[in-house]
């Protein structure tokens, strides 16, 4: 176990050595990776942000379940514990009295509402379901219509489809940006380390000769390809990190105009760790489809 | 012990650089290889080396069938013995040191054991004041003596070497007879390939004479 990790520790610091023996090189490959996984990492990111923009979007992942007019204070509260029963399931309870106070505050409605000669407006609840997917939003909307003295659920079902549809292509598109991105990843660190193996023929075949495994051989090497990888992630990171600052001020000024306000999110340690982590997994890809077939001369 | 039989090596294209070969080479015993160039000296010892797989034959050392191994158990059957090369195989981009603890880094030796039996070999052929010097600044008997320092740093059962006084002064080819002669003395196995007629006159160990191919 001494042994094995003693190898391990020395193909590490070699592969260090390496990286660091020619850093205009190393500097180039790891902005060409950083760039290649920028682009997926920041098209899941800007989805990210749309998805959250989605859900604190008033009325786009809401059920408003309107009370039949003439239900009284029991039916209201048979609805409420109900609701309570309902897993993962927010709601908020709009008296009608409240619900006209608020028509009344809008200057559009002002003036038909208060020439209206009694309330019209039903006591209503606003309901948030934990799971915003187009059908469970359906599912759920059909059941609360149908409990007793329920009038109306509303849900605008057609622009939760809409948005849902726009977002899986937007995923789908993002994938297969990481998957030509990844490909390309693997193309870069698989020629560096092709390069690396020419370099280092010398001590690949003296190493042989007395005695070091294929295994011994390949180590060095696919710790500088998953290195490069991991490094490259963090470039990205980087990349992405500058993006949405330059990016934070027009949206939020885009945000104000509507009347609103929104702030981008970054990706979090999780994501960044991920990225570095699907970098360093390429990268040891493109070493081992390298060093393979690369070593095969030596035979 | 090394025992061959029947040994044979044909390379691809046909030429037979071995042919029919037997042999025994006792534990503990020196024995040089001998013969004009092209009488399969060097083939031999990348067999025994197992740098090269006969063609047909046996070779058993130390009790393995060197042509029956597979090819994943090669390299740890490598490390038994100690190869030094015709063309002594140093790597010039890494110090003096550096070249001597390639084998122990192989075997995954703790780098300060490593350092420490390095220096030691080193020591042991005269060379530990240029621990620190690339292989380039070192003389061609020094380079010898380097490449005799990183075969002998594991401590190997048999020292195998091909023409390790070729290209060297009487005096530097007098250091290294000297220095296989310290390690015969001590019971190591050692079987060179060479056509150094003064080390084949004094030799007192045996001698195993090639011609084109074949034992004579």
């Amino acid at each position: 176990m001494r042994r094995w990790l003693s190898q391990h520790r020395a193909a590490l610091a070699l592969s260090v050595r390496r990286l660091l023996a020619a850093p205009f090189n190393t500097l180039l490959s790891l902005l060409a990776i950083g760039i290649a996984l920028t682009l997926p990492a920041f098209g899941y990111v800007v989805l990210d942000n749309l998805r959250e923009l989605g859900r604190s979007a008033s009325g786009v992942q809401e059920i408003s379940v309107f009370m039949e007019v003439g239900a009284a204070r029991k039916d209201i509260a048979e609805i409420e514990s109900r609701l309570q029963t309902l897993p993962g399931v927010r709601f908020t309870f709009v008296p009608r009295d409240e619900a006209l106070k608020r028509l009344q505050k809008s200057e559009e409605m002002a003036e038909i509402v208060a020439s209206l000669p009694r309330n019209p407006l039903p006591d209503a609840f606003i309901v948030e379901p934990a799971d915003a997917s187009p059908e469970a939003l359906d599912v759920l909307r059909q059941e609360l219509a149908s409990w007793p003295k329920v009038a109306h659920a509303q849900l605008d079902s057609a622009w939760v489809k809409r948005f849902d549809a726009f977002l899986r292509l937007g995923k789908l598109t993002v994938l297969m940006l990481a998957g030509l991105f990844g490909a390309g990843l693997v193309a870069v660190t698989f020629n560096t380390i092709r390069l690396q193996v020419l370099a280092q023929a010398a001590e690949i075949e003296v190493a042989r000769m007395i005695g070091a495994t294929d295994s011994f051989i390949r180590r060095p090497f696919h710790y500088f390809g998953a290195l490069q990888g991991v490094l490259g992630g963090l470039v990205a990171s980087g990349l992405v990190f500058a993006a949405l600052h330059l990016l934070a001020g027009p949206v939020g000024e885009l945000a104000a105009l509507y009347g609103g306000s929104f702030v981008l999110h970054a990706p979090g340690v999780r994501e960044i760790a991920a990225l570095c982590a699907a970098g360093g997994i390429l990268g040891w890809l493109g070493a081992q489809l390298s060093v393979s077939l690369s070593l095969r001369r030596f035979d | 012990m090394i025992v061959a039989n029947s040994l044979t090596k044909r390379y691809p294209g046909g030429f037979e650089a071995l042919s029919g070969v037997s042999f025994r080479i006792g534990a503990g015993e020196m024995v040089l290889i001998t013969g004009h160039s092209g009488a399969g000296k060097t083939t031999l010892v990348k067999l025994i080396a197992s740098i090269e797989r006969p063609t047909s034959g046996s070779l058993v050392v130390n009790g393995q069938n060197l042509s029956a191994l597979r090819r994943s158990a090669i390299p740890y059957v490598r490390r038994h013995f100690g190869m030094i090369f015709q063309d002594q195989k140093l790597l010039f981009d890494r110090s003096a040191l550096d070249n001597v603890m390639l084998p122990l880094q192989i075997v995954g030796l703790p780098h300060r054991e490593a350092v420490r039996r390095a220096q030691a070999a080193l020591d042991k052929v005269g060379l530990l004041a240029r621990e620190k010097a690339n292989p380039i600044a070192l003389s061609g008997g020094e380079q010898q003596r380097l490449a005799i320092a990183r075969a002998v740093v594991n401590r190997p059962t048999v020292l195998l070497a091909d023409e390790p006084t070729a290209n060297l002064d009487s005096a530097s080819a007098q250091d290294i007879r000297t220095l296989f002669a310290d390690f015969h003395r001590v019971g190591v196995t050692i079987v060179v390939a060479t056509h150094d007629q003064s080390w084949i006159e004094h030799c007192q160990g045996n001698a195993l004479r090639l011609d084109h191919g074949r034992v004579v």
